[in-house]
C-alpha cells in the first residue's frame, strides 16, 4: 500500500499581537505528523480550536505552514512556490461543512460542477457539460435538477453538489471538513454511504475531519485525535474504541451521544 | 400552501422534559413558533387548542401573550452567535429581557441579573457579565441564552436545537445544565432536536415528528430503545454504532431511509411516510393512521398496529 500523504512536524503560528512587531502568537499546529495510505480514510477528531481545520487548510495548500513538510504524491508541497502549488491544488479538494456558504447561489447545479473545469481550462464546453452531468448523476442528483440553483435543493442534496464539484478535477485526496455535521442524522447516513461508494469505485483517499466519534469510527481506517494543535493519539478505529489512552480521546468518547441496541434493530417486523 | 403541522396532540407536566425528535421538514420549528404564536404573517393556526397552566393560548389577547412570552414560556434559539446582540454586554442583554417582561426597578433588575448569571457561571459570573458575545466561547454564549430564557422564572422553556453548533463536550455540559434546571427549578422543557442521542438520558418522553404529525409518542426509554413506528426504527437504525461489536460493520453501508423528506406543500392522502416505508401496506396509501395505544403511555400511528 502506498502513502499518498505524509505530513511531518507541521507548525503553524498566527501573529496575534496588537502592535506591529509584537511577539505574541497563537500556535494552531504544534508539530503535527500523520500519514494516509492511498484509497483509505484517516479521520481527524478533536474539539473546536484543536487545529483540525488549520491542518486541512495547510494540506490543501490554502495556508502556508510556518515550518514542517507536507509530502503529497512524492513532493513536499509546503516547499513549492505559488505557481507550482497551483498545479498541485486540483489534486487535493475540500468539501466544507456549510454548502450554502461554499456554493455560488447564483449558478445552477451544472454550472457549479463545471466551474472548476472552466477555471482550469480543461476540455471544450460540450465535454465539460457532459462530464458535469455525469458527476451529478454519480452523486445521486438527477439530470432534471441540473438547471436548479442551490436554494432549490435540500441540505443533503447541496452537500452532494459540493462533492460533485470537488470531484470535477479528479482529485486524489478529498478533505471533508465537518462535511456531515450540519446534516440531519438520516441524511448523514446517505452521504456517508455515498462517500464509501465513491472511495471504492474511484480509489479516493479521504481526510475526514469531524468531532463526531461515531461517524469517524464508522468511516475511517485510522483515527487521529487532536488537542491544542497536537496529535495526542493515533491508531486503528477499533483500538481507540476498545482502549483509548489519552485523556482527550476518552473525553471525546464519553461525550459522544450513544445508543444501546439501536444497531441491533432488525429490518421489518 | 404548506401544511406544516397536522393533528398534533401532546401534554406536558410540571418538571417534565419532552423531546421532540424531528428532522428538517418535519415541522419542528413551526411547532416551537406556534406554541408562542410567533409564526410569520403567512402562518395560520387553522385548528386546535393550546392550553398552558389552564390558559387558552390561542384565544389570548396581545397583552396576554406578552405576559406569557419570555415570562411564563421562553424560547432558547439554535444559533447563539446570531441570537445575541454583538454590541451589547452580556449583563445588559439579560437585563433587557427583565426590562421587557418584569416590573422591576433598576437595582432589582441588576440583582436578579447577577443571581441568574451566578447560577449559570459559578466560577466567573462577573467577567462573563462584562463581556461581549465575541469574547465568549460557543458554550458560554449558549449559557447566556439560557440565562435570558430563565431570567423571568418561566415554568416552560422551549429549546430548538440548542446544542447544534456546539462541540460534543460542550453539548453534554448544556444538557447537564438542563437536567440541573429541571431538578432545582422544577422547569418543564420541550427539547426539539434531530439527534436521538441527545434525548437519551435527558428526556422523560419522546414525540417523534414526521411531516407535521406525531407518529410515535412514549417514554424515552421505550421509544429510543424499542421503537415501534417504521420511521422511528429506520431513523435509529441509520446512526453509526459506537460499540466495539458493531465494528464488524465498519466501512459498510448504513441502512438508510430511501428518498427524501416529504414536500409539505403537497397535501397527501394516507400516511405521509408511506412512499419511504419499508413495511408499507395497501391501506397506507389511502388512509391516515390514527394513534393507537400500545401501552398506557406509548402510542404509535401506524396500520401495523390494529386500533
Amino acid at each position: 500500500m502506498q502513502l499518498l500523504l505524509n505530513v511531518e512536524n507541521l507548525m503553524k503560528r498566527y501573529m496575534t499581537g496588537k502592535s506591529f512587531g509584537s511577539r505574541e502568537f497563537l500556535t494552531a499546529l504544534d508539530g503535527v505528523s500523520l500519514s494516509i495510505q492511498t484509497a483509505t480514510t484517516l479521520a481527524l477528531v478533536g474539539e473546536s480550536g484543536s487545529g483540525k481545520s488549520t491542518l486541512a487548510l495547510c494540506v490543501a495548500c490554502l495556508e502556508r505552514p510556518t515550518s514542517g513538510s507536507i509530502w503529497f504524491d512524492g513532493r513536499d508541497v509546503a516547499a513549492l512556490g505559488e505557481k507550482q502549488q497551483r498545479a498541485v491544488r486540483p489534486q487535493i479538494q475540500v468539501v466544507f461543512q456549510d454548502p450554502s456558504n461554499s456554493l455560488n447561489s447564483r449558478l445552477t447545479a451544472l454550472e457549479i460542477v463545471a466551474e472548476p473545469l472552466i477555471i482550469q481550462r480543461r476540455f471544450d464546453k460540450q465535454t465539460r457539460s457532459k462530464r458535469a452531468c455525469a458527476l451529478l448523476e454519480r452523486v445521486g442528483i438527477s439530470a432534471k435538477k441540473a438547471g436548479s440553483r442551490p436554494d432549490e435543493f435540500s441540505g443533503g442534496q447541496r452537500q452532494r453538489l459540493a462533492i460533485a464539484r470537488a470531484l470535477a478535477l479528479e482529485p486524489k485526496l478529498l478533505i471533508l471538513d465537518e462535511a456531515l455535521s450540519a446534516l440531519d442524522c438520516s441524511v448523514q447516513a446517505q452521504i456517508a454511504n455515498l462517500l464509501l461508494e465513491l472511495q471504492a469505485s474511484l480509489r479516493l483517499t479521504y481526510l475526514f475531519i469531524t468531532h463526531d466519534f461515531a461517524m469517524a469510527a464508522h468511516l475511517a481506517d485510522e483515527i487521529a485525535v487532536m488537542d491544542h494543535g497536537r496529535i495526542v493519539e493515533l491508531g486503528a478505529a477499533e483500538k481507540l474504541l476498545r482502549s483509548p489512552e489519552h485523556e482527550a480521546t476518552r473525553c471525546l468518547l464519553a461525550a459522544t451521544p450513544r445508543f444501546h441496541g439501536a444497531a441491533n434493530l432488525p429490518e421489518g417486523l | 400552501m404548506c401544511h406544516a403541522l397536522a393533528g398534533l396532540s401532546f401534554d406536558l407536566g410540571p418538571g417534565e422534559i419532552l423531546g421532540i425528535l424531528g428532522e428538517s421538514g418535519s415541522g419542528k420549528s413551526t411547532l416551537a413558533a406556534s406554541l408562542l404564536r410567533l409564526l410569520p404573517p403567512n402562518g395560520i393556526i387553522t385548528r386546535g387548542l393550546i392550553l398552558f397552566e389552564g390558559q387558552d393560548v390561542l384565544r389570548a389577547r396581545p397583552r396576554g401573550m406578552e405576559k406569557l412570552r419570555g415570562r411564563r414560556i421562553s424560547l432558547i434559539f439554535q444559533e447563539p452567535s446570531v441570537a445575541l446582540h454583538p454590541a451589547m454586554r452580556v449583563r445588559d442583554q439579560v437585563e433587557e429581557v427583565l426590562r421587557a417582561h418584569e416590573p422591576l426597578d433598576f437595582a432589582a433588575r441588576r440583582n436578579r441579573t447577577r443571581q441568574v448569571l451566578a447560577s449559570l457561571f459559578p466560577a466567573d459570573a462577573d467577567r462573563i457579565a462584562n463581556s461581549y458575545p465575541h469574547q465568549l466561547s460557543g458554550g458560554q454564549r449558549q449559557r447566556v441564552l439560557v440565562a435570558q430564557a430563565i431570567a423571568c422564572g418561566p415554568s416552560l422553556v422551549l429549546a430548538d436545537e440548542p446544542t447544534a453548533s456546539l462541540d460534543p463536550t460542550t453539548q453534554q455540559e448544556i444538557l447537564a445544565l438542563f437536567r440541573t434546571l429541571r431538578q432545582e427549578l422544577g422547569l418543564s422543557m420541550v427539547l426539539i432536536t434531530h439527534n436521538p442521542g441527545l434525548l437519551a438520558g435527558l428526556a422523560d418522553r419522546v414525540l417523534v415528528l414526521y411531516a407535521g404529525r406525531a407518529v410515535e409518542v412514549g417514554p424515552a426509554e421505550s421509544v429510543l430503545a424499542s421503537p415501534q413506528h417504521p420511521y422511528t426504527r429506520a431513523l435509529l437504525r441509520c446512526m453509526p454504532p459506537l460499540d466495539q461489536e458493531s465494528q464488524a460493520s465498519r466501512k459498510g453501508m448504513l441502512p438508510v431511509i430511501s428518498g427524501e423528506s416529504p414536500n409539505l406543500s403537497v397535501l397527501v392522502r394516507g400516511c405521509p411516510f408511506e412512499p419511504r416505508c419499508p413495511e408499507k401496506m395497501e391501506v397506507c396509501k389511502s388512509c391516515d393512521p390514527a394513534a393507537v395505544p400500545l401501552s398506557e403511555a406509548h402510542t404509535v400511528s401506524c396500520f401495523k398496529f390494529p386500533g
